[in-house]
């Protein structure tokens, strides 16, 4: 099992290492139980595009600790006869195959299927003209149809996440990468530090908090105009910015009634109300899956809680019980589980509750700033190692635990993008 | 006719001159006195000098100054302003009633331990201590802005308890 784990830990180092401007590298570490062996054929002609589509498919599913991938050895196009029951014996429970070849109008056809080795049977095809920039992003909508036929649940592999990169002292950034961490694109730079960047539910925007008027203000940044509208600069702070699931509103933290407090506000900054009403600081909300409530933080009782609230307004009902300070609170697509940080043992560990039972776990030590895949499946934080932070992801049964390193920098506050057509 | 004329002539010119400070005029005007009249003559400042202090500035620019101490700082888990900071508050509390059409932003700081959000809020409160403190002392409301940076702009980047005590600040900043 050690020398498998050692030759995929290989392969999937010299894949992220070969492909451009890599800027990110994936160390993985620990398994799934349990793990489906897949294999992989190289495509067809796959070396005619600009991307390597079986690698990145390899690379992700690798990589989502839930298979063991098989290399075929071989190239097997879609259009091939194969003899499914030598890969059934060779230990492979289905089989990738795939071609590629350059049209006329200079894209890429890029064709594949699934295979049942067990049960011989053809489980799913794709075949979509892309761009040559887009041959990359098709193989991970493949490894996304992959996954998601063979585990019931959506895969995330063409999703992006966004995160804020500090590369000197007046130097930051603000960077959307694909979630492999391939792909990176600046979306704002300046000398003013940026935090808490937040995706709408459409992908089309990030709301954050930058300093560059020498206070926390509130924006929201249209990715593909780079317009960006202050959403909120009221007197005093305004941060924390978090979207209802609907994409119509805001909830966030202000503090122009002299404490910080939770308010609600239409996208566009208009309407804004006043949710919470203690005496003490209340902060980083986040709705929950239903868009009818709202999770915050609050130190009403003395150190930092979390709490639950209805969006109308009335009582808030303590959720966080054990230890003295617990913060981020961040909740699953599928409204079960509330993922946060608390502090036990004088470090910040990730911690997971499924919310029906109050059953906690803690997934990850040296964590902070925590944020959910849009399947609900993994957990991406911050993590410092090196004297650097970076970006960590982990299963949300803890099993699965990736890191992603890069040579320089500060990398910190991700925000895992939803599911995007 | 032509004597009071010339008079008044010489007479404004010499006060035009005395005032630019020039080399004074040999000549003195000889003002004929109206023998009777006791009421008192307007006072005659022709001849009185200004004084102007050069590169006098703002006390606010002054670094040798109280007002060049800006800062004021807390206790680990405190939002209140310790006595070494009093000084401070009341200093520029003075100046900005003095000043009213001045107005500063109060900025919160925090050491580095704890969560970007969170220490974000507790900066604001310190910020908010030293608001409170000026506005009691006079300071009118438009003047005065409490926000924070939280732990996000430290001035001091060590990881121990000296550098941790230098970031637990509010600084008062002019807009």
């Amino acid at each position: 099992m050690k020398k498998q784990l050692h030759s995929l830990l290989f392969s999937a180092t010299l894949l992220m290492g070969s492909a451009a401007h890599a800027q990110l590298r994936i160390e993985i570490a620990g398994v799934g139980s349990n793990q489906i062996p897949v294999a992989v054929a190289a495509f067809a002609d796959e070396s005619v595009a600009p991307a390597q589509v079986s690698a990145i498919i390899r690379a992700d599913l690798e990589r989502s600790g839930v298979f063991k991938v098989i290399d075929a050895r071989q190239a097997i196009s879609d259009s091939a006869n194969v003899d499914l029951a030598a890969f059934k014996s060779s230990g492979a429970d289905a089989l990738v195959v795939g071609s590629v070849s350059k049209m006329a109008d200079g894209r890429f056809q890029v064709r594949y299927k699934l295979h049942d080795t067990v049960k011989q049977t053809q489980i799913s095809q794709l075949a979509d003209a892309v761009s040559a920039r887009n041959t990359r992003l098709e193989a991970h909508r493949i490894a996304d149809d992959v996954y998601e036929k063979l585990t019931g649940v959506r895969g995330i592999f063409s999703t992006r996440i966004t995160y804020v990169k500090q590369d000197g002292p007046r130097d930051y950034k603000l960077v959307v990468a694909d979630a492999d961490g391939e792909g990176e694109q600046i979306a704002a730079h300046g000398k003013e530090p940026i935090i808490s960047p937040s995706w709408s539910p459409d992908g089309t925007k990030v709301a954050y908090v930058s300093f560059e008027l020498r206070k926390p203000v509130i924006y929201v940044q249209n990715l593909v105009t780079g317009q960006r509208t202050i959403v909120a600069n009221e007197k005093g702070n305004n941060s924390a910015p978090a979207w209802s699931p609907d994409g119509s509103k805001l909830a966030l933290a202000l503090s122009r009634t002299g404490n910080t407090q939770v308010f609600i506000v239409n996208a566009d900054g208009s309407g804004m109300r006043r949710l919470t009403t203690s005496n003490g600081i209340d902060t980083e909300p986040r709705f929950s899956a239903d868009g009818q409530s709202v999770y915050f933080t609050s130190d009403r009782s003395g150190g930092p809680q979390i709490y639950k609230m209805s969006v109308g307004g009335g009582q808030a009902n303590r959720v966080t019980f054990n230890g003295n300070y617990n913060i981020s609170p961040r909740v699953s697509p599928d409204g079960k589980t509330l993922a946060w940080i608390s502090q036990r043992d004088g470090g910040f560990s990730l911690y997971a509750m499924d919310l029906a039972s109050g059953q906690e776990q803690r997934l990850a030590e040296g964590a902070t700033e925590p944020s959910f895949s849009p399947n609900g499946k993994y957990i991406m934080y911050a993590t410092k190692g090196g004297g650097r932070t970076a970006l960590a992801v982990v299963s949300v049964d803890g099993r699965i635990k990736q890191r992603l390193s890069t040579q320089a920098g500060n990398i910190r506050e991700p925000s895992w993008g939803p599911f995007m057509k | 006719m032509r004597n009071l004329k010339s008079v008044a002539l010489i007479a404004s010119v010499a006060a035009v001159l005395s005032a630019c400070s020039s080399p004074k005029l040999q000549e003195t005007p000889v003002v004929e006195k109206a023998p009777v009249a006791e009421a008192a003559p307007p006072a005659d400042t022709s001849r009185d000098i200004r004084p102007v202090e050069t590169g006098n500035v703002d006390p606010l620019n002054d670094p040798k100054g109280v007002l060049a101490n800006r800062s004021v700082y807390f206790d680990f888990d405190s939002f209140a302003v310790r006595a070494d900071g009093k000084p401070v508050v009341e200093n520029h509390s003075a100046y900005l009633t003095k000043n009213n059409g001045r107005k500063v932003l109060i900025q919160g700081n925090t050491d580095e331990r704890g969560g970007t959000e969170y220490n974000l809020a507790l900066g604001q409160k310190r910020a908010e201590a030293v608001r409170r403190a000026m506005n009691t002392l006079g300071v009118s409301d438009g003047q005065l802005e409490a926000v924070s940076l939280g732990k996000e702009k430290p001035k001091a980047t060590g990881h121990d308890e000296a550098a941790w005590a230098e970031n637990r600040r509010a600084d008062i900043v002019y807009q």
